[in-house]
């Protein structure tokens, strides 16, 4: 049976239904409609006003890509001016392939270019180092705990460097929705209720940040990369290991099977969650060594650092944080591996959860699981004050 | 009763992996039985061009959750998913969206 005409020109032959209105639509209108909705997505939000000096997070996969293809149409109209900031981990065979594609996408775009690199701004600490020291410890996936977390700081100086003053990412709507369930599923109430709204002010002197994709699926995505032929890199991060992330998205893809809206209705549910007011978090202070936000003495990127430079490097991770604050104390007993989630694992997770470029860092940091039914250690918290299991949140 | 078909069957997205990162396969399908639709095309696929770990691609009779499929660069869910009925030339482009972008 052949494909029905184009709701919107009706010359063409459909190449596709948006998930959420079921219309039909031909490839030409289909990108049209994407780009709207992003422009509208920003205008309704205020995110990006006239004038704004935009860092991209770039990693040459297909979200930023698409996210810069698509802020680059209409950057004229919104009066931007947009810099690619991409982050190297030091990733050998993976990074340096993904960051080819992002230097060709520069070039084709002609769009100015920064790299910030965890070897140059981390005192030597690349993923790879990383993953090393951490390697005994167990755990795996602990390495993406450090990768999110450093990747936001990473990206927060090349936004710096370029004179930014906003930072964008190519979180889309599954990223979200990811993120949703991985939230109730672990009870982490905090994160829940923060996860609504399409970016942050930017706290503590962080820059702003928002995910102008945020209301687009991610078959929506690949499809527009598909239609107006983008070139992206689609490799998973070597670090990707099995982490809990894999479940939701697992989960969610069934669901999408049955349900295609699913994915953009747990984003609109998520936003219109309210906490019960015992469940709200404090307000954060300032971090002793960078001054950056923190909801405890040292914030993340400092006591991850910290950790890896005393040869302790789950310091920091797992419930408590106990070792930060009392100088030799081990980590705890039942310290839930809980690496955080950091990337989350099978593909490219080193990718989805760190704010940074999109690719690299999609989700917010997963941060620590702790143990459930970990009576001992106190709850840790993000550097947004956010309280749980967790090491890091994803605020931006 | 079904002719020999001409089509070509692309991979992309990251899915090319599993077909030793050829993206792009000029296959004859032999004439049989039962006519050529996607599902018996991706038993096919499994049999004779699938590398590696066919669990990334397959899934029971239809794909991975997450792999998209284009027929004629049209979503197959508007053209009837593993039912639809292959042509003489058509290209199916198979997607992987799984991975970190």
């Amino acid at each position: 049976m052949p494909a029905p005409p184009c709701a919107s020109c009706g010359k063409a032959r459909a190449a596709l239904r948006r998930p959420r209105s079921g219309q039909a639509l031909c490839g030409a209108c289909f990108c049209t409609a994407f780009e709207a909705e992003v422009l509208r997505t920003v205008l309704a939000g205020r995110l990006l006003p006239p004038g704004a000096v935009v860092a991209v997070g770039a990693s040459g996969g297909k979200d930023s890509t698409v996210l810069a293809h698509v802020l680059r149409a209409l950057a004229p109209r919104l009066g931007l001016t947009l810099h690619l900031v991409a982050v190297d981990e030091g990733i050998g065979g993976y990074r340096d392939a993904a960051l080819a594609s992002v230097r060709r996408q520069a070039a084709r775009w002609e769009l100015p270019l920064t790299i910030v690199a965890y070897a140059d701004l981390f005192g030597g600490w690349t993923m790879d180092a990383v993953a090393r020291s951490t390697a005994g410890s167990g755990r795996s996936r602990s390495c993406c705990t450090f990768c999110g977390v450093l990747r936001r700081r990473a990206l927060e100086e090349g936004a710096r460097r370029v004179g930014a003053t906003h930072i964008v990412t190519g979180h889309n709507a599954d990223d979200m929705a990811e993120t949703v369930l991985m939230n109730f599923l672990r009870g982490d109430a905090a994160r829940l209720a923060r996860g609504g709204g399409l970016g942050s002010r930017g706290e503590g002197g962080a820059l702003p940040r928002c995910r102008p994709l945020q209301l687009a699926s991610q078959k929506e995505v690949v499809l527009y990369a598909h239609f107006r032929r983008l070139d992206y890199f689609s490799e998973e991060c070597v670090y990707a290991p099995e982490a809990f992330r894999g479940h939701a998205r697992d989960l969610l893809k069934r669901l999408e099977a049955a349900r295609p809206s699913v994915v953009l209705d747990l984003v609109h549910s998520a936003e219109r969650l309210a906490l019960a007011p015992a469940a709200r978090p404090p307000r954060p202070g300032a971090c002793s060594r960078c001054g950056a936000l923190a909801s405890r003495a040292l914030c993340q990127a400092c006591a991850l650092l910290d950790g890896l430079n005393r040869g302790r490097p789950r310091l920091a991770i797992g419930k408590g944080r106990r070792g930060l604050d009392e100088e030799g104390a081990q980590g705890a007993p039942g310290d839930a591996e809980g690496g955080v989630e950091g990337a989350q694992g099978a593909s490219g997770d080193a990718e989805r959860d760190v704010e940074g470029a999109q690719g690299d860092t999609e989700g917010g940091v997963e941060g620590a699981q702790g143990a459930p039914g970990d009576a001992e250690g106190a709850p840790s918290s993000c550097d947004c004050g956010a309280s749980g299991v967790r090491a890091a949140c994803d605020c931006e | 009763m079904a002719a020999p078909l001409s089509v070509e069957v692309e991979f992309g997205g990251g899915a090319e992996l599993l077909f030793d990162g050829v993206k792009k396969h000029q296959v004859t399908l032999p004439g049989q039985e039962e006519p050529w639709d996607i599902r018996n095309l991706l038993v096919w696929i499994k049999k004779n061009l699938l590398k590696e770990r066919p669990e990334l691609f397959i899934q029971g009779d239809s794909v991975r959750p997450g792999i998209l499929v284009l027929v004629n660069d049209a979503d197959w869910e508007l053209l009837g998913e593993l039912d639809y009925q292959l042509q003489d030339q058509d290209n199916i482009l198979f997607i992987s969206t799984l991975h970190g972008g």
